[in-house]
């Protein structure tokens, strides 16, 4: 415990077992707002980056993903009035029990990778595979087409941080990208929701097994 | 070139354009394009067929394993020159042909593939790598997928998409087999392709296959007869014309890459010629659907044209030029022959299917005289695909003829020249009894139906090609020693040592000879007519109905139907039609009613493709449990892929 930066990524890992442990919608909304911000802070303090426009990017981005992206998933949900219960097809203590099998395969997968850091960084690579793993299975293991957008941000932000962990400095660029793409992709989803909605009255994406042939 | 890529241009933006633009110009833009298009590749290679100036060009290009290589010789000008013909006149006549269509969107998009449809031919044409090849080949075959899916409100056409995608792939994966064998350290560069020994057998054994699929060789034909009725008129005229030929254009390019052949590579052919030719046609006259029949016509002539090639490849081995130049030339020159008649008869019934609303034969009748237009070019066209003088036909098919004379009266190839001879005499019989049928019942006698009784001649747009085409297929007949010339250094490019001065004189001074006697021809016929209008000039002439000697009350159900005209030839080769009779007979004294119906279905899709198809999808069926339908389950197979691909690469 040396620094605010090993707090964070503590908090991180935390953040991510709430992710999973979670039964109401509008707190996985706001932790995953959250995560954002907190990447977005540790970008900042990732030594050897210099204050300049870059900064500014940043600053930028992570309010994007922290405060626009969310804001959008919440209008989303007021407007289908979606039921706040999340509905897992696993239940929330397995899904933390399982969550704790991803955090050890992400310790173990990184370690023969031989990362080329010291320190604290050191973590942060295991911490991003298992901020992946964590969108991945809220995609696959909860019922609501908006989890399934709070997975991919989640998906999102590891990707980000995996561009901090290696403090690349054309990461900003692939960030600006990436975060393109997440927007568009919110936005599709958010059309998407709604059409689901419409047909269907429900947005539970089992429901929509009665299209397959 | 700058007219070979002002042509990908042109037809790229008219693509994109019909795609994009508003509902209510495409109806122009799409075969403006087409035709600007079509025009200025058409100046590409008459660059090439007047100056011979061929070119070669590289352009960087950053795909593995392909290059962007196009270049122009004498095989590729001939492919581009056909590929433009029939590309434009297509898209004039389909000006007309979907003009009153209700549904703009659908034209809209038909017009989007058409375009891409006659780019992708191109570039096959002109695709110096193999990679680069394998993508045109591709878009071509999607292209024209979406063409064939048209009327996809209806069961049979949807049915037939399906039918013709799954060949065209299956073809291809042999393609990219054989792209692979000939492929040497990593490039496919066309200057590059080679293979020797056993490995060039396998490699032709994988072009007959690949690219026979295309081209419609029996047995690989089962997609021809449902996707060509299924498209628009004017596609299946591009289809069946042009883009099965890129299959015998993809045959001929792998036979310069392997360079000295076997003389079973000719047998082969042979062999596939007679049979692709007598089954087309004896199918082709059991069909009750004009476009049907049409169809079946292509296999036959796609037979002819593989005929030609394998009788000039067992020249080539005999070491008889004089046989292996009039077989290549006449081959090659049937491609082109049947490109012009055989749109020229798809056009033909594209203009009778507008008109009446229907395909089956036995609704129509008397048609030559209420569309005189479409009557006379489809004649035209019968009369050059039955081979008879002074059309296109019998030009290509008497070249391989002689070329099988040749072979037979030098003892260098005796039995190979035999088959050629009697295939062809059997296919051109047969072939005309199955005009006959055509022209007689669609176009003769009193008609059938309600529409056909009120048809009227289609609009101009769609009258100037069938037209155009009518005078080409005259055109190339008489001008037959000079389309040799055409067709010659395709042939010195196939086979450099057999072609020599000697024997191209020789098929020359022939056909001079032939394009004299169908002048004299002509020009008796042009007199007889000339004596007649004479003759008749002074008197009163009266018209009357179709019967009006001796028979009290004609009705037309006493005329011919498709299945009674074609009954004894149908009855004669039972055997292989197997044609399946639903007889009601007529019953005691004063019989009431009776009915019958005739069926014939393709012999191979019957005994062959249905059964494994069949046993595909059942093995498939056990895999239906994977679709859930649910997307949370279609992840977890995404990442449990991808798990297992990251523990694999760990390990």
């Amino acid at each position: 415990m040396q620094s605010p930066y090993d707090l964070m990524v503590i908090l991180l890992v935390l953040l991510n077992f709430r992710l999973l442990g979670a039964s109401q919608l509008g707190a996985c909304v706001n932790t995953v707002a959250v995560q954002a911000l907190l990447i977005g802070l540790l970008a900042l303090l990732t030594p050897g980056v210099s204050w300049n426009w870059m900064t500014l990017m940043v600053v930028f981005v992570t309010l994007i993903k922290a405060v626009v992206l969310p804001a959008l998933v919440r209008r989303a949900m007021r407007e289908t009035g979606v039921v706040q219960e999340i509905e897992p097809f696993v239940g929330y203590t397995f899904s933390i029990l399982i969550g704790t099998g991803m955090l050890v395969l992400s310790f173990l997968a990184v370690r023969p990778l031989q990362v080329p850091l010291d320190g604290a960084a050191q973590v942060l690579v295991p911490v991003t595979l298992f901020t992946m793993l964590t969108g991945l299975f809220l995609i696959v293991a909860r019922r609501k087409a908006i989890t399934q957008v709070l997975g991919f941000l989640t998906m999102e932000n590891s990707i980000y941080l995996f561009g901090v962990a290696f403090a690349i400095q054309e990461s900003w660029l692939v960030q600006t990208g990436v975060l393109l793409d997440v927007f568009a992709a919110v936005f599709v989803m958010g059309i998407m929701i709604h059409h689901i909605n419409r047909e269907f009255d429900n947005i539970d994406t089992d429901r929509l097994s009665n299209l397959r042939d | 070139m700058t007219a070979m890529f002002l042509s990908f241009f042109v037809l790229g933006a008219g693509a994109l354009g019909t795609a994009l633009a508003g509902r209510t110009r495409v109806g122009r833009i799409g075969p403006f394009a087409a035709v600007i298009g079509a025009a200025s590749s058409a100046v590409a290679c008459l660059q090439f067929l007047l100056k011979g100036a061929g070119w070669d060009l590289i352009l960087p290009w950053h795909v593995p394993m392909g290059s962007f290589h196009i270049g122009m010789d004498a095989l590729s000008a001939l492919f581009v020159l056909l590929i433009s013909l029939v590309g434009a006149l297509g898209a004039i006549y389909g000006r007309g042909y979907l003009g009153h269509d209700p549904e703009k969107g659908r034209v809209a998009m038909s017009w989007c593939w058409y375009n891409l449809l006659v780019a992708s031919m191109l570039l096959v044409a002109v695709a110096r790598d193999g990679f680069l090849f394998l993508v045109a080949w591709e878009v071509m075959s999607l292209s024209s997928f979406f063409l064939v899916m048209f009327d996809h409100q209806k069961d049979e056409v949807v049915r037939a998409g399906w039918i013709y995608l799954v060949a065209t792939h299956i073809g291809t994966a042999f393609l990219l087999v054989m792209f692979l064998l000939l492929g040497h350290d990593g490039g496919l560069d066309f200057a590059r392709l080679s293979a020797s020994g056993p490995v060039a057998s396998v490699v032709f054994c994988a072009a007959l296959i690949g690219f026979g699929t295309k081209a419609g060789f029996v047995p690989l034909h089962v997609w021809l007869p449902e996707a060509h009725p299924a498209a628009p008129s004017h596609v299946s005229a591009l289809m069946s014309g042009v883009m099965i030929k890129t299959g015998i254009y993809g045959i001929l390019r792998v036979l310069i890459f392997l360079g000295e052949p076997v003389s079973w590579w000719g047998w082969a052919l042979v062999v596939i010629g007679v049979v692709s030719g007598v089954t087309g046609v004896l199918f082709a006259l059991a069909q009750h659907d004009l476009k049907r029949l049409l169809a079946y016509h292509s296999v036959e002539n796609i037979g002819i044209i593989a005929l030609g090639l394998g009788i000039g490849l067992l020249g080539v081995t005999a070491g008889n030029p004089l046989m292996a130049t009039l077989g290549f030339c006449g081959g090659l020159m049937h491609v082109i022959n049947h490109g012009l008649f055989k749109s020229l008869l798809f056009l033909g019934a594209g203009s009778v299917l507008h008109a009446t609303g229907s395909r089956e034969m036995d609704h129509m009748g008397g048609l030559i005289k209420r569309m005189p237009v479409t009557g006379a070019t489809f004649l035209v066209g019968a009369a050059a695909i039955c081979a008879l003088p002074p059309l296109n036909g019998f030009v290509s098919e008497f070249l391989i003829y002689s070329a099988g004379f040749t072979g037979m009266s030098s003892g260098t190839a005796v039995w190979s020249g035999l088959a050629a001879i009697a295939g062809l005499a059997l296919i051109g019989g047969l072939a005309l009894a199955c005009f006959t049928k055509a022209l007689g019942i669609v176009f003769l006698g009193e008609p059938r139906s309600e529409p056909a009784a009120e048809a009227q001649e289609s609009p101009l747009s769609m009258q100037w090609p069938m037209m155009a085409l009518a005078i080409l297929c005259m055109a190339a007949g008489l001008a037959a020693p000079w389309m040799v010339r055409l067709v010659m250094p395709v042939a010195a490019q196939l086979a450099p040592a057999a072609v020599n001065l000697g024997a191209v004189a020789a098929s020359q001074e022939m056909l001079f000879r032939i394009s004299l006697a169908s002048l004299i021809l002509i020009s008796l016929a042009g007199a007889v007519f000339w004596l007649r209008a004479r003759l008749l000039r002074h008197r009163s002439v009266r018209e009357s109905v179709t019967w009006d000697c001796g028979y009290a009350a004609p009705s037309v159900r006493m005329q011919y139907t498709s299945s009674s005209y074609a009954q004894p030839i149908v009855e004669m080769f039972g055997l292989v039609l197997r044609t399946r009779r639903e007889l009601e007979p007529p019953e005691g004294l004063f019989p009431t009613k009776a009915t019958l119906h005739t069926h014939t279905e393709d012999l191979f899709v019957r005994g062959a493709y249905g059964p494994a198809v069949r046993l595909i999808s059942r093995m498939a069926d056990r895999f239906r449990w994977l679709q859930q339908g649910r997307i949370n389950l279609y992840i977890l197979y995404i990442v449990i892929t991808i798990l297992l691909l990251f523990l694999v690469c760990l390990r």
